[in-house]
């Protein structure tokens, strides 16, 4: 969910978009916001599943520490979802365990 | 190699400060962020600081940072962003990341203010999607403009947990529990007068005993704790939420001190671990100066403090300031540092700051 | 639970009779005026420096608890903006002859407009009585803060201190 109008910080008037692709189904994300950013807009939490029990994981420092928020992004696994921005045209993709280089290319 | 004067690590408030202060004084400065944007954690603090008016009190911590940001501008400051520095040697070489590269550069000081980090907490569900740091949601909500849920339930009751929870009511979520071990709140009362005035529930001497869901946070168990700390059995409650924020103490990062070969010293009350250094904001290793959360976690007002500090000194050993102005200077700023560091929250500070303080100046003896 | 700030939040009705930003009975009487509930020793002074008329006196360390001279206090209301604490209200008793106003500073989205029926809450959140907003002032210089004034029952001006917040769905 998108906070359009704050009390503090006013409107929100960015209105530049991007499309990006996520497990095949198309979003609209703010140009230069991160992913992570995005899919919880789109009400995303997951964002991979864990190499040994398949467990859930997302978003949890948001600073790029953790990795628990990583995802497999034009093909490349292993990407801090939470420090890295969204691109017109990015595919990403649940990551399932340790992910695999260009399954997604 | 590319050189500079003195190289900052890290962009906050701390380094901010530092930066502004050199390069007033004619030194070159670059300065490192690991982010896109410089300003650390002060872009998301969207409330009025405390403090004085020296100390900028009453204006909101993100209109603070367009300040310093404007200064480092017009000073003309160095800023490499979407740089960060995975390496610092004692031959005052920084090694950077930057466009996936390595990359190096030669400095004649080094100050590191790469500020704190959010400590985990471990409990049964607290992996599961939902469950975050109080500083993700804050980024999330301030800075993104995206609310990370509807339903809150925020554990920590200090200035962070108790700030965050405004400020996610603030961005239109509702918060439905602040949960605290200990028995009383441990941040700023008027903090936790505002969100108690909005409805918040405060569940003071409980933790939380289960987080459930299916594949994200649905429900919260939370329980009693008795003096001892030990759950008591009967007291659960069962509490709806759809996202979990920890706030449970910072602590620093110190990993380029370490590898500097800084002497460290263990001191809870200032987050951990954190480098000895003395009153000119320098560790035990000549010419590699701290500041902010990096030297002891506390606030912002106090980081730009400690960075201005910090920045005085290198100028001074750099030559760019006489030895009577420097200290003419940092007298200000020690006098308006000790001012923050008054009262019942700020006393202990100070008393362990100037432990921290006596050690380095003592192995300085030593050595 | 416990009382006062420290375990609630709420400042006790001992710590509000012991800290001196409270007005005495007699001034609350008298006309509209600060009341200051600022019971911890933080280090923080904009209420002293907000005040025009030299009503508010912190001094030095900052740390002091701010004083409050109620003979200088116009009721102005500047140092209700200014605090970053949110923890000081304008009251004054006498609006008319059954009700008073309760002035706070409200930063929430949605924001009543002058003339709604509004919900008023205690130090805790709980609803109390029903008021009415007779002014919502934010200029500039609040830098969003938005400052409301409700009229409310007499009986109320020591316990109304915001208004419910409008929960999310
Ligand atoms: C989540 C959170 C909320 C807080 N809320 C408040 C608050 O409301 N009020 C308050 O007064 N204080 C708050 N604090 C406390 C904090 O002490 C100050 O706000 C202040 O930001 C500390 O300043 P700093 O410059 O030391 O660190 P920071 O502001 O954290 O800045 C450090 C910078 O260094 C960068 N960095 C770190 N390592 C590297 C590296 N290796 N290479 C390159 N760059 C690097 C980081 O990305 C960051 O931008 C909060 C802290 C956190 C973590
Ligand atoms: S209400 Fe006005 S006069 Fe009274 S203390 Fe506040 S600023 Fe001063
Ligand atoms: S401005 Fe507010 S929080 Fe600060 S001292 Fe004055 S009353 Fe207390
Ligand atoms: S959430 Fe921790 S690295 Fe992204």
């Amino acid at each position: 969910m998108r906070v359009k109008s704050h009390p503090i910080l006013g409107e929100d008037y960015r209105s530049e978009f991007v499309d990006i692709t996520v497990d095949g189904k198309k979003i609209k994300a703010m140009a230069g916001e991160p992913i992570a950013a995005a899919l919880l807009a789109a009400g995303i939490k997951i964002f991979r599943n864990t190499p040994k029990t398949g467990q859930p994981r997302g978003i949890f420092c948001g600073i790029g520490r953790c990795t628990d928020c990583v995802m497999t992004v034009n093909g490349v696994p292993n990407v801090r979802t939470c420090v890295t921005p969204v691109e017109e045209g990015m595919v990403v993709e649940t990551q399932i365990g340790h992910g695999r280089w260009g399954e997604n290319k | 190699m590319k050189n500079t004067q003195v190289a900052i690590i890290g962009a906050g408030p701390a380094g901010l400060a530092a930066a502004i202060e050199i390069a007033s004084a004619g030194g070159k400065v670059t300065l490192f962020d690991e982010n896109q944007k410089p300003g650390g954690q002060l872009f998301k603090q969207i409330h009025k600081f405390f403090g004085s008016r020296e100390h900028k009190a009453g204006t909101r911590g993100f209109r603070i940072a367009e300040k310093l940001l404007q200064d480092t501008e017009e000073l003309g400051v160095e800023v490499l962003l979407d740089s960060p520095v995975y390496n610092v040697f004692d031959n005052f070489t920084v090694g950077y990341i930057n466009s996936n590269k390595e990359q190096a550069l030669q400095a004649e000081k080094i100050i590191l203010a790469t500020g704190a980090s959010e400590n985990a907490l471990a409990f049964p569900g607290g992996t599961l999607p939902g469950v975050m740091g109080a500083g993700a949601a804050q980024t999330m909500i301030n800075v993104n403009r995206v609310l990370p849920g509807k339903e809150i339930i925020m554990i920590g009751s200090g200035n962070v947990g108790l700030i965050v929870s405004y400020q996610l009511m603030q961005a239109g979520a509702d918060v439905v529990a602040l949960v605290e071990a200990a028995s009383g709140i441990g941040g700023y009362g008027v903090h936790a007068g505002k969100i108690r005035r909005a409805g918040v529930p405060l569940y003071t001497s409980h933790t939380v005993k289960d987080v459930v869901g299916e594949n994200c946070v649905e429900e919260a168990v939370i329980v009693e704790l008795d003096e001892n700390w030990q759950q008591i059995e009967g007291t659960e409650k069962h509490i709806k939420a759809d996202t979990i924020c920890v706030s449970v103490g910072l602590n620093p990062l110190t990993e380029l001190a370490r590898l500097v070969g800084c002497d460290f010293t263990f001191i809870p009350a200032l987050g951990g671990h954190v480098p000895e250094h003395d009153k000119n904001m320098e560790t035990t290793v000549k010419g590699f100066y701290v500041a902010g959360d990096i030297s002891g976690v506390e606030e912002a007002s106090s980081a730009m403090e400690e960075g201005r500090l910090a920045g005085i000194a290198c100028a001074e050993s750099l030559g760019l300031y006489d030895n009577q102005k420097a200290s003419e200077l940092k007298q200000e700023v020690w006098t308006r540092l000790d001012t923050l560091r008054k009262g019942p929250f700020g006393q202990k500070r100070k008393d362990e700051k100037d432990k921290l303080i006596k050690l380095a100046e003592g192995g300085e003896q030593i050595g | 639970m416990g009382s006062g700030i420290k375990k609630t939040g709420v400042p006790s009705r001992e710590e509000l009779k012991n800290i001196p930003g409270v007005p005495s009975e007699a001034r609350l009487e008298e006309g509209p005026v600060a009341f200051i509930e600022c019971v911890q020793e933080i280090p923080c002074n904009p209420c002293e420096e907000a005040c025009r008329f030299d009503a508010i006196e912190v001094g030095k360390p900052i740390t002091n608890l701010p004083k409050l001279n109620e003979e200088k206090c116009t009721g102005c209301g500047m140092c209700v903006a200014a605090c970053p604490g949110l923890a000081i209200f304008k009251l004054h008793k006498n609006y008319t002859a059954k009700t008073s106003i309760v002035e706070f500073p409200f930063e929430y989205h949605p924001c009543p407009q002058k003339d709604d029926n509004v919900r008023c809450v205690n130090r805790e959140g709980q609803f109390v009585v029903e008021g009415k907003v007779i002014q919502v002032k934010s200029p500039k210089k609040f830098d969003a803060t938005v400052l409301l004034t409700v009229e409310i029952p007499r009986e109320y001006l020591l316990e109304v201190r915001s208004i419910e917040r409008k929960r999310c769905k």
